[in-house]
């Protein structure tokens, strides 16, 4: 009896989000011509670039965490995204090679490594939120900056790292480590994020971010950003929710990473510089901070807007047109946006409390 | 009695206080630094040292000077200007086209002319910029006005970098085109070996004009009435306004030196290495000045020297060691300094009132 009514109840508190998600999802699967006699209008290319959208959501969700929802400033995102990609792509490509499986235990073992990088994403996350027990504002942000460009760099340098590891005698360890490939890239990963996946996965982050801001804990992180003295006064813990803040940020931010490996099947150090970051920033900045649906529109629209400049023949032109929109988006809306607004069906209800 | 009670008046008097804990640090900080020094020498001989020694003075006065500007408009609008790389780039540019006018026009050494003449062009462009870009936002979220900051910076690179063939009319005579370009000479090139290590007369001028430039700034800021201005809009805005000071043109004005501070520092760079890759030149060389500055404490202009100086130099001692790790060192090296001083090695942290 009881599950029933638990089954009842989130089916009700979730049955508009639910048809909401089925409804885009038909409607993209119609245009890639799954339904004979409709034609198809999504070709591989549109598709591509409507997953990379969809994870460039589950990032500008999970940035949002840390910058819009409990006010600390990071501009490193790509950092935790890269420990992510490279990490389960180690798995995939290196350590396992997917390419030569079954589809179900293929899928079984992206899964597992997209959660591996992911949780390893979240370490880092959370040795990086260690130092803000003392940073604030523009030093927290140059940290955060500076830890991405840590990691890219030692990606880098893992022929450096091998070739130490062998010499401490972890000879099979440190070949795996040598196949990363670091200043040449890692080729050859198996295109395993489907479309389907990817949207599964976007939207169970999406919800997991959600229920985690209007939970105790979020509020929390709320107060932060409103005012860290207050917060601190009222008895709640600030480093510890800073932290919880940055490690679950990073932890989708590595699982988006992951996803976004297994796209485009060749990762380089470079894919996930400052610049990356920066892309995230502004979809973030763009859709208004503090606002989930601001962030989805927001990564949707811009990921499909330079692409789309592209498509009609703006090709030169479209990334001086890019920046020039988002200009004028800032000094006309400040806020973004969406600024703090929510689409209501990402809203969940108020619970009477007696 | 009396005694005790004068100890008990040094330990609550705060510059005795902090003396006697500075002093601790300072030891082990020189013992490493010391440290790493004789491990360097040891490895790589003492003319190896010396010589990268050189090469770091002259790579730090670089960064030095563009975080020189970070670090003023930082101070006086607390806004971290992302153009700045690219207003770097744009000094670069247009040294290099009154260069090259110069020179065929048979001008010997034009150095100072073209020096000048970038530094007063690029002066007005930062000061447009501000006017267009950043005073609407003067008053709203600080975190809008550095998104458009990012927005102003992409636009720069990628209009420059638009090929001048493909651009209509009256535009394709102001870009550049994203074209390698050879920067002209405008000083003849003479190297001069002491001791075995070699010395360029390009390297010596960097260091030269970095310096003459600084003593000039310090001494606007300290002893004239507009440095007097500029560090009162740093402090205070209203109270500036009732004092009557103009606070646009004085926040236009120190625009207008960081950028001229940046220019001269693209053409030193230009220069030096005696190329202009692309437009996109400035990313890097800005974003490592930025971390210079923020390396030294941000707002503080002898921070901004010094924390340009220690990365370049820090930078070009590891990247002779191995070039991936000299990549990620400036970065190891914030953070540390940041854990140990969060506010930057010559910086100060307001206190925040409740």
């Amino acid at each position: 009896m009881g599950i029933i009514k638990k089954i009842v109840n989130l089916a009700r508190e979730y049955y508009k989000f639910i048809l909401i998600t089925i409804l885009v999802y038909g409607l993209i699967e119609i245009l890639n011509g799954t339904i004979p006699l409709v034609p198809r209008l999504l070709t591989r290319y549109y598709m591509q670039i409507l997953t990379f959208a969809l994870i460039n959501i589950i990032m500008t969700v999970s940035l949002n965490l840390i910058n819009g929802f409990t006010g600390q400033f990071s501009i490193g995102h790509a950092g935790f995204m890269c420990i992510g990609a490279y990490t389960s792509a180690y798995f995939t490509t290196i350590l396992f090679k997917a390419a030569k499986m079954a589809y179900l235990p293929q899928l079984a073992l992206f899964i597992f490594s997209l959660i591996i990088g992911g949780l390893l994403a979240a370490m880092a996350g959370y040795l990086i939120g260690l130092p803000t027990l003392k940073l604030r504002g523009d030093y927290l942000a140059i940290v955060t900056l500076a830890f991405g460009e840590i990691v890219r760099s030692i990606i880098r340098a893992s022929d450096e790292i091998a070739s130490f590891l062998s010499r401490l005698g972890l000879v099979k360890f440190s070949e795996t480590i040598g196949q990363i490939n670091g200043p040449r890239g890692l080729s050859t990963i198996p295109a395993l994020s489907q479309f389907w996946l990817v949207y599964v996965i976007c939207i169970l982050s999406v919800i997991i971010m959600r229920n985690f801001i209007y939970s105790t804990h979020g509020r929390a992180c709320l107060s932060i950003r409103e005012n860290e003295v207050a917060a601190e006064a009222m008895g709640i813990d600030t480093t510890r929710y800073k932290i919880i803040a940055f490690s679950l940020s990073a932890f989708f931010a590595g699982i988006g990473g992951g996803l976004f490996a297994h796209v485009l099947r060749f990762i380089h150090p470079d894919n996930f510089s400052f610049i990356k970051s920066i892309d995230y920033l502004i979809y973030l900045y763009a859709g208004g901070m503090g606002s989930i649906s601001g962030s989805i529109l927001a990564a949707t629209g811009l990921t499909i807007l330079p692409e789309f400049l592209r498509v009609i023949n703006f090709q030169q032109w479209r990334m001086v047109v890019y920046p020039l929109l988002l200009v004028v988006l800032m000094l006309r809306r400040p806020d973004g946006i969406f600024g703090n607004r929510e689409f209501p069906f990402l809203v969940p209800k108020k619970k009477e409390v007696n | 009695m009396d005694n005790k009670q004068s100890l008990e008046s040094t330990k609550h008097n705060r510059l005795a206080y902090d003396r006697s804990i500075n002093w601790k640090k300072y030891v082990v900080i020189a013992v490493i630094i010391l440290f790493f020094l004789l491990l360097y020498i040891s490895s790589f001989g003492v003319q190896a040292f010396l010589q990268q020694l050189v090469n770091g003075i002259q790579l730090g006065s670089i960064y030095a000077l563009i975080a020189l500007g970070y670090t003023m408009i930082y101070g006086i609008i607390k806004l971290i200007n992302f153009a700045h790389g690219d207003l770097f780039m744009f000094g670069a540019y247009m040294s290099y086209f009154l260069g090259n006018y110069l020179i065929a026009h048979h001008f010997k050494s034009p150095f100072i002319i073209v020096l000048i003449f970038s530094m007063a062009v690029t002066a007005l462009l930062g000061m447009t910029i501000e006017k267009i870009a950043y005073k609407p936002l003067r008053f709203k979220p600080r975190l809008a006005a550095l998104i458009t900051a990012l927005g102003v910076s992409l636009f720069l690179e990628n209009f420059f970098a638009l090929p001048p063939a493909e651009v209509p009319f009256p535009l394709n005579k102001i870009v550049f085109g994203p074209h390698f370009l050879p920067f002209p000479p405008l000083i003849a090139d003479k190297t001069y070996n002491l001791a075995g290590i070699s010395v360029n007369n390009i390297k010596i001028l960097d260091v030269l004009v970095t310096i003459i430039l600084m003593i000039l700034l310090q001494y606007i800021v300290k002893k004239t009435m507009l440095g007097k201005a500029m560090r009162a809009v740093a402090f205070n805005k209203d109270a500036c306004l009732m004092m009557g000071i103009n606070i646009d043109n004085i926040i236009s004005i120190t625009f207008g030196i960081g950028t001229a501070l940046a220019a001269a520092a693209g053409t030193l760079f230009a220069l030096t290495y005696g190329q202009l890759q692309s437009p996109y030149l400035g990313i890097w060389p800005g974003l490592k000045a930025f971390i210079a500055a923020v390396l030294g404490g941000i707002g503080s202009i002898p921070g901004a020297m010094l924390g340009g100086y220690l990365m370049g130099i820090s930078e070009t001692f590891a990247t002779s060691i191995n070039s991936n790790f000299g990549y990620g060192i400036a970065f190891i090296i914030l953070i540390v300094v940041l854990i140990f001083k969060p506010a930057g090695l010559l910086g100060k942290f307001d206190k925040e009132k409740v």
